[in-house]
């Protein structure tokens, strides 16, 4: 980006001026209640920093959120640095909050502590994430998510069975399949594979409904085209109704990258080696190591948020048809 | 819908639960046969083929329980049984049963909040709703022991933990929905609205709310299935006290493969209610709105 573009240009005569002084208000604040918030009897004035500093970033995010921005990627840059403003004060306050009454560390470690336990094992935040996600996760979501979308497509040929799975699929999307976790333990042992076999069945069932209802999305008028063209089965569904079923087919992959995630990691709590982000949890939980717990989440909530983003980004590329992503 | 409800629904349904039911006997007779073959050779007997069969149906701890097996277990614990008894399905379901309705009021409610919010209030939506997202693509239930822990050191106990793990879980798709719901109204109503000078009140009481009924329904749906799970979980921390997880867990310890079946069906059948009573609420208050039935 060249200069020129990455200097704000004031839509508002005086936005320009606002947005810096409040920017800096709610930094100086920032920076003082950070640095104080240590020491004894400071802790009056630390707050009020804090609250100042926290009411300028609330007034700035007003202000910058209230902008009409035309320009689409600066906008977006925007809504990211709004987003990011919230985000950096949540942890703000949260250090804050952690040193100025005192909140003992097994309650509540502050972000600063976990980020330095972050830092200091990541060997063994890399061997569970290696463990649970690697093999778990993936191994898990594809093969569910694979299977679901094959059972679909299969099913949408047979009007008795898409019939039966339908509602079949429909309840046992809303039921607890966590709790099949001990039974696979049982049945296929302590390690990554049982884990794997929770995670596949538990992304089968959204898979499976949502792809036999995007299946149904083809527009009539698209249908009756098709066999204008004396279209086979096969060709309609490689050609019109597969395609027209990718939102929902990701729609599904979205839902089961958190449902995988979640079934790796609880899991876990029936029984492991030891290694993986379940273990740690629950077995360092036990030994009142917050930090460590505190890390691992921070590392499954990344691994989790770039997981879906990157399904979001493939997404748009798939069905960059579709009117969600279309400008106009 | 032509074809009718026994062809489209009855039959397919019932042949499939059919076809589950025998796949289950044939995977329970598979999976149990090694261990029994292994047993009837140390002590010496050499039973007949169907014998053989009959003791693969009927083993104490099996690593598949034989569905009459599971439902002899799940007839015991519910009807013979007192149900304050501590071996009553009865008992757990319902300790289950209230932290996941306690869990799904009170994320309901903070679902409806934060979706009022940002459908009034920009900065709230710019702010607040990428992380609100962001959370949810993050394992919260790895984070249900802890919460447990925290709360339990902070001498909170009992429901209100478990419950706030299933607030947890369900005010997500309950603010999503509502948020679609509330500005689902069209431009034209809305100015309609304004033509009739109502005020922010009327408009949101007359319009909005009712707008997004549909929406509100949907999501709910979806809430309180995922309530369900986070008291499930919730109480696995707990060191297996009461509900349908420490049932779950318990049974785990102790091999008890029947029981973990049991509680899994029992679970099963909370949520499949919880599911039916919301859609039976739904269309009564559909109806009450005058929707087409």
């Amino acid at each position: 980006m060249s200069g020129a573009q990455t200097a704000i240009s004031p839509g508002i005569p005086g936005a320009d001026a606002t947005i810096m002084a409040l920017g800096a208000a709610s930094l100086v604040g920032a920076v003082f209640a950070l640095s104080a918030a240590g020491s004894p009897g400071m802790a009056s004035p630390v707050l009020a920093a804090a609250l100042v500093s926290w009411l300028a970033a609330c007034w700035l995010n007003a202000r910058l959120s209230a902008w009409k921005i035309a320009d689409g990627s600066r906008a977006r840059l925007r809504d990211f640095a709004v987003a990011a403003i919230f985000g950096l004060y949540i942890l703000f306050l949260w250090e804050v909050a952690v040193a100025v009454f005192g909140i003992p560390f097994v309650l509540l470690p502050p972000p600063s502590a976990i980020g330095a336990r972050i830092m200091g094992s990541l060997p063994i935040l890399a061997a569970d994430f290696n463990q649970t996600v690697l093999k778990a996760v993936l191994i898990g979501f594809v093969g569910g998510s694979g299977a679901g979308f094959l059972v679909a497509v299969i099913a949408d040929r047979y009007r008795f069975l898409s019939n039966a799975l339908l509602p079949i699929g429909n309840l046992v999307s809303a039921l607890p399949i966590i709790g099949i976790a001990p039974i696979m333990v049982i049945w296929f042992g302590f390690d990554w594979q049982s884990k794997a076999a929770v995670v596949m069945v538990m992304t089968f069932f959204p898979m499976l409904v949502n792809t036999l209802a995007g299946l149904k999305a083809a527009g009539r008028h698209e249908l009756d085209l098709m066999q204008t063209y004396a279209g086979s089965h096969r060709q309609t569904l490689g050609k019109l109704r597969l395609p027209a079923a990718m939102p929902f087919v990701f729609n599904a992959l979205k839902i089961n990258s958190t449902l995988a995630m979640i079934g790796a990691i609880v899991a876990e709590f029936f029984g492991t080696p030891v290694v993986g982000m379940g273990f740690r949890i629950s077995t360092e939980v036990g030994r009142m190591n917050l930090d460590m717990v505190w890390a691992e989440i921070a590392v499954a909530a990344l691994t989790g948020s770039v997981f879906y983003g990157v399904l979001a980004l493939i997404e748009r590329k798939v069905t960059f048809w579709h009117p969600s992503y279309r400008r106009g | 819908m032509n074809g009718g409800f026994v062809k489209d629904r009855l039959l397919p349904v019932g042949s499939a639960m059919l076809v589950l039911v025998m796949a289950w006997y044939v995977a329970a007779y598979f999976m149990n046969a090694p261990f029994q073959r292994d047993q009837n050779e140390r002590s010496n007997v050499s039973p007949g083929a169907w014998e053989f069969v009959g003791q693969t149906m009927y083993q104490p701890k099996p690593t598949v329980p034989a569905p009459h097996q599971v439902a002899e277990n799940l007839w015991k614990n519910t009807f013979t049984v007192k149900v304050t008894s501590r071996r009553s399905l009865v008992y757990h379901a319902g300790v289950t049963l209230s932290s996941t309705l306690l869990g799904f009021a009170m994320g309901t409610f903070l679902g409806v909040l934060i979706a009022v919010g940002i459908v009034y209030m920009p900065v709230l939506e710019k702010s607040f709703l990428p992380w609100i997202i962001a959370s949810q693509t993050i394992p919260m239930l790895a984070v249900a022991p802890m919460i447990i822990v925290i709360l339990a050191a902070i001498n909170v106990t009992g429901l209100l933990p478990k419950a706030m793990i299933s607030t947890y879980l369900s005010f997500f798709p309950v603010a999503v929905g509502m948020v679609k719901g509330l500005r689902s109204p069209e431009v034209m109503h809305l100015d309609l609205t304004r033509t009739w000078n109502a005020s922010g009140m009327q408009t949101f009481f007359k319009l909005r709310l009712p707008a997004s009924v549909p929406f509100f329904f949907t999501s709910i749906k979806v809430a309180i299935a995922a309530s369900l799970v986070g008291a499930i979980v919730g109480e696995l921390p707990t060191g297996a006290v009461a509900g349908i997880g420490s049932k779950l867990l318990a049974g785990s310890y102790y091999s008890q493969t029947i029981d973990i079946w049991a509680a899994l069906i029992a679970g099963s059948v909370v949520a499949a209610l919880l599911v039916f009573s919301v859609g039976l609420v739904e269309r009564l208050v559909r109806t009450a709105m005058g929707a087409r039935a």
